[in-house]
């Protein structure tokens, strides 16, 4: 079984007028060890799944298990949570400590993990998003990517199956973009922790084993980054970024250019030149 | 001369005395269509606000119009009445009940009378392109993110400013949402011929869009040119870290291979056209 199976889930907000669901019929299995990149502009439902996936929402009609465990069932709530962990869009609205460890040790700490138990994951997860030797610092003494690399510490220190990060690199510099995706790049290749990352940046979905595309609620497309590329002009029109290079590539291509499937500049160039 | 800034330097007064700006000169003229780039921590928010007074600097002079307004007689409201400042996330800053008064709260601050400000709220949502009936008694909270931002961004235009200074505007927007943006900020350099002062992490919009591009670097402007100019200076940019905008860096990287293309095409069509005339005229490269 995978790790998380989504079986024909709508989701329907009940404050709304609108009478669309959020999400309609989606089918979706990750497997454990996966790196997942769900894109989608804005509206596209995105978020709504990353809440479903650690029980912040439930299905309306469908089901999802988590590791086996479904998440409409209540008692099931706080063991998914432990497995599921989130990172979100704002790293100033994630980090409540007065300190870079509290902060860390602030999930351990509610799951009533012992203290040498918590100081060992604290030090371990600071390590491991490369921000070892910032533990007595002040959160917001941090730059944005930092920032939230401490939030995915924070994550980690619980030590869940799956990371779920909801656009965490659409409020920071190019820096900070390019740290946060090595984090995650290294922690699913190095660590084989599973995660699933859902961004409008089309260029961060380029190093993904699977990438799910949505719109309106549905998903599109699900497959490899080259098979979702190649869709160029489709992808457009349903008001995503597309990587430069695939973009030039297509162009050549409509006008009968041999050119092979592109996703990188290098790729490009190599290919032309 | 619109903005002159003469030999500002300006060190942060707190526990670590950043010196954020060096001393800087620069003069900006009407008309002018500014994108400032470089790294967070260059100093491109520290220099735009003090074209508002925001920020005084510790030593150096900054006009605007003229008019001395690091001189502590000078009335920085006319001058806030002159340059408009749209910062960061500008949408944290609603706080309205309706969009209405959101963005009449600038105008009616400058003791307009309400046909006035009325005027002024409809045309201002006219050209964020949020329909004036439909948008203007709904809670500006209750809106998209976009929306909100629009929402925002309508509210300094209100107060007419001679130049428009924007931060980061199109930070967290996805691809529709900037067009949206630059498409209003084309109409307000083109038609209503404002100044207008963009800074941005996106080579491809800076490009795209200004007219002249102020490069920052460690508080200190280390290039200024057209837009041509500074991105032909390729090495620089990279010792700097700093991205060219991505067509830019693939014609680059063609001409580098033998491909001999022009390297200073900034739209994606002109520039895959360019490609593909060049690979037409050489089978081989």
């Amino acid at each position: 079984m995978s790790l998380i199976n989504i079986n024909g889930v709508d989701f329907l907000y009940e404050n709304e007028n609108s009478d669309r669901p959020a999400l309609q019929n989606i089918n979706l299995q990750i497997e454990a060890g996966d790196f997942a990149v769900i894109i989608g502009s804005n509206g596209s439902g995105k978020s709504t799944l990353a809440k479903l996936l650690n029980v912040l929402l439930t299905p309306t009609k469908g089901e999802i298990y988590i590791d086996g465990l479904n998440s409409s069932k209540s008692e099931n709530t706080w063991k998914i949570r432990q497995k599921v962990g989130m990172v979100f869009q704002n790293p100033d609205n994630q980090l409540v400590a007065s300190m870079v460890e509290d902060d860390v040790a602030f999930g351990p700490e509610n799951l009533g993990i012992p203290s040498p138990e918590i100081r060992k994951r604290v030090d371990k997860a600071l390590e491991m998003v490369g921000m070892a030797g910032f533990q007595k610092f002040a959160p917001h003494k941090l730059s944005g990517g930092q920032k939230q690399r401490v939030a995915i510490a924070g994550v980690i220190a619980m030590e869940p199956d799956v990371i779920v990060l909801d656009e965490p690199t659409a409020m920071l510099d190019p820096q900070g973009r390019k740290e946060v995706m090595e984090t995650i790049e290294y922690l699913n290749k190095e660590k084989e922790i599973t995660i699933v990352h859902i961004t409008h940046f089309m260029e961060e979905a380029v190093t993904a084993d699977k990438v799910i595309v949505m719109n309106e609620g549905n998903i599109l497309h699900k497959g490899t980054p080259k098979s979702i590329f190649r869709l160029v002009n489709k992808l457009k029109e349903i008001n995503l970024d597309i990587p430069v290079a695939a973009e030039v590539a297509e162009y050549l291509r409509s006008k009968n250019v041999n050119i092979p499937d592109i996703l990188t500049i290098d790729e490009l160039v190599n290919s032309l030149c | 001369m619109l903005i002159e800034v003469d030999n500002v330097t300006h060190i942060y007064n707190d526990e670590n005395n950043v010196t954020a700006l060096k001393k800087i000169n620069l003069e900006i003229d009407n008309g002018e269509f500014i994108g400032i780039v470089g790294h967070t921590g260059s100093g491109k928010s520290t220099l735009v606000q003090l074209f508002n007074g925001l920020i005084i600097p510790s030593s150096g002079a900054v006009k605007v119009n003229g008019k001395n307004i690091t001189d502590e007689k000078t009335n920085l409201k006319e001058t806030r009445r002159h340059v408009g400042l749209v910062f960061q996330y500008p949408e944290h800053q609603l706080f309205e009940e309706t969009v209405y008064k959101d963005i009449a709260f600038g105008p009616k601050n400058l003791g307009l009378s309400e046909e006035e400000i009325e005027t002024r709220v409809n045309e201002v949502m006219g050209l964020v392109n949020l329909d004036y009936e439909e948008f203007k008694d709904r809670s500006p909270f209750n809106l998209s993110g976009g929306q909100q931002r629009r929402v925002a961004i309508a509210g300094v235009l209100a107060l007419k400013p001679d130049v428009l200074v924007l931060d980061e505007p199109s930070a967290g927007l996805d691809p529709q949402g900037r067009k949206r943006l630059a498409d209003l900020l084309r109409y307000l350099y083109h038609e209503l011929e404002m100044t207008l002062i963009l800074i941005s992490h996106r080579m491809e919009e800076i490009a795209e869009l200004s007219s002249r591009v102020i490069v920052m670097h460690n508080g200190e402007i280390v290039l200024d040119g057209s837009p041509k100019e500074v991105f032909a200076r390729e090495q620089k940019l990279h010792q700097l870290a700093l991205d060219l905008p991505q067509i830019t860096e693939i014609m680059h990287r063609l001409k580098d291979r033998g491909l001999k293309v022009e390297t200073d095409l900034f739209s994606l069509e002109k520039a895959s056209e360019e490609i593909l005339n060049r690979l037409r005229g050489c089978e081989k490269c």
